[in-house]
């Protein structure tokens, strides 16, 4: 056990707690009702934008490992990587709940209209419904099931993943598409670099 | 591309210090109650601006969303595009010297300042709905005085089948107009003239009985009940009366999503979105999480429907 490893054993902890913070601050502002006049979009915004922020990071392992050589690093790869389904989770749970709970009872066919209708949401939920699997297959017994090879030509599904989620986050703007650029810009790098090295 | 135009008022225009600054005075004194412009500012309270407003029979008895969330929760893209931007960045907004423009197809145009604007109206509170493309929605309790009143005055002429508004346009104090993604400056909206002249379309100077707050639009800004709230252009310097019909800013900038008559309809979905339910802000916090149904023209199709018979919706949207 190096120096490095024994970092990584605390790191991984710290980064699970702070992972959390998004959803803590969220539920300490609602119960102080603090999410400003229309608390549904925040929470709707804010689950969504840590859903991406997460994909992101845990496309940012494997460059950041290259360059630094800290190969522990991988370790950190699978709970980001879940903490994006996990944020993910939420953003979908309360897009049903609260654009979709009419008098108390979920109503099914707006929801299967707004998915098929609404070119944001069917990215989205595309994103979604492809995130399943690999949170599925996420644990050392899947991994070992269906092999190593198999196993990666699944997870590259991440890329296609990260390309909706920012669609989504675009499609969705009214004008000000500034800020969903800026997550463009930081998912086009971060696949470039993967495609350097591959060439 | 951007529209431009000349944004300075020729001085020759500009309102003389001296009467701008009577104002407040001005507008109480037009109330009968100059004896309150006696007091120091900061003993009278902030609901007292406009004391003894006329009640309207067109208000609802609906609760009306609280104070701090219609002025921190604001559609003003010349102040930036997030809800919050307006709320700060109007702060140091100069609403004091104001004047409209009144021009076309009109029998007394000119420049007039504010003052000369409001004189003769007689305030009212209005407490509307106020329902936002964007699907969520707002009771506020405008003070303001019915835009029939305004534009008799200026005598249109057979001419006029629109009236067209504009906002101010002026990037120095206007920090969205500078922005990469924005609308073309000046925003214009448009009613046709029957819209226009119905009695539930005001202008309003105040909300909550205080003076209009610099992010909802003051010092004068339109209020159409019955359309999403895009329609009611804020800080508005010009009112053009025209024959054809005028292309709107949010029309021009997507001509599928954000039509001309832009009619509160639960029949006509955004192209992005439904309209069918909105989210009502305001009243409990888990009230205003779910949704609600959305009523055709907001509600107020008993007074409005009329001004739309006969005509496919789905299409004039």
């Amino acid at each position: 056990m190096n120096l490095k490893t024994l970092q990584l054993n605390w790191i991984k902890p710290l980064v699970f707690v702070v992972a959390l913070l998004p959803l803590v601050l969220l539920m300490v502002n609602a119960s102080l009702e603090q999410l400003g006049a229309n608390p549904a979009e925040k929470i709707l915004h804010e689950t969504g934008i840590w859903a991406l922020r997460f994909l992101l990071l845990t496309l940012l392992i494997t460059p950041l490992r290259r360059l630094t050589g800290w190969h522990d690093l991988l370790r950190l790869r699978r709970m980001l990587g879940l903490y994006s389904f996990f944020y993910a989770c939420l953003h979908f749970l309360s897009w049903l709940l609260f654009d979709h709970v009419f008098a108390g009872t979920l109503a099914w066919q707006p929801i299967v209209s707004d998915i098929i209708k609404r070119p944001y949401i069917t990215v989205g939920f595309f994103a979604f419904v492809l995130l399943l699997p690999l949170a599925i297959t996420s644990n050392a017994y899947m991994m070992r099931y269906l092999g190593g090879r198999a196993w990666q030509r699944l997870h590259r599904a991440v890329y296609l993943i990260a390309i909706a989620a920012v669609i989504h986050f675009w499609w969705l703007v009214k004008l000000d598409i500034s800020e969903p650029v800026i997550y463009a810009v930081i998912l086009a790098i971060l696949l470039f670099l993967r495609r350097y090295r591959a060439a | 591309m951007l529209i431009q135009r000349p944004a300075d008022i020729p001085s020759s225009e500009i309102t003389p210090k001296s009467v701008y600054l009577q104002r407040r005075q001005f507008i109480q004194n037009t109330l009968g109650l100059g004896a309150l412009a006696l007091l120091p500012e900061a003993l009278q309270a902030k609901s007292s601006d406009f004391p003894c407003l006329k009640k309207s029979p067109y208000s609802t008895s609906e609760t009306p969303t609280p104070y701090d969330k219609v002025t921190n929760y604001n559609n003003f893209y010349e102040f930036g595009s997030s809800k919050s931007a307006p709320a700060l960045l109007a702060k140091y907004f100069k609403t004091t010297p104001w004047s409209v423009r009144i021009d076309g197809a009109v029998e007394k145009p000119g420049t007039y300042t504010l003052e000369d604007i409001l004189k003769p109206h007689t305030l009212e509170e209005r407490i509307y709905r106020l329902r936002c493309v964007e699907a969520w929605s707002m009771v506020i309790p405008w003070v303001g005085f019915p835009l029939a009143d305004l534009l008799k005055r200026f005598g249109p002429t057979a001419n006029a089948k629109y009236v067209a508004f504009e906002t101010l346009h002026d990037p120095e104090q206007m920090p969205g107009q500078k922005s990469r993604f924005s609308l073309d400056w000046p925003y214009v909206e448009g009613l046709r003239m029957d819209e226009a002249m119905h009695p539930l379309t005001i202008l309003a100077v105040g909300l909550y009985g205080e003076t209009l707050p610099k992010q909802n639009g003051a010092p004068l800004r339109l209020v159409v009940p019955w359309k999403y709230g895009f329609k009611s252009i804020k800080s508005i310097v010009r009112i053009h009366f025209t024959e054809t019909r005028p292309a709107t800013t949010w029309g021009r900038m997507g001509p599928d999503e954000y039509g001309f008559y832009a009619n509160v309809n639960p029949a006509v979905d955004h192209p992005r979105w439904s309209q069918k339910t909105e989210r009502k802000l305001g009243g409990g916090f888990f009230s205003s999480l779910f949704k609600q149904e959305t009523r055709f023209l907001n509600g107020y199709a008993e007074q409005v429907g009329h001004l739309y018979a006969g005509m496919d919706l789905s299409k004039a949207f």
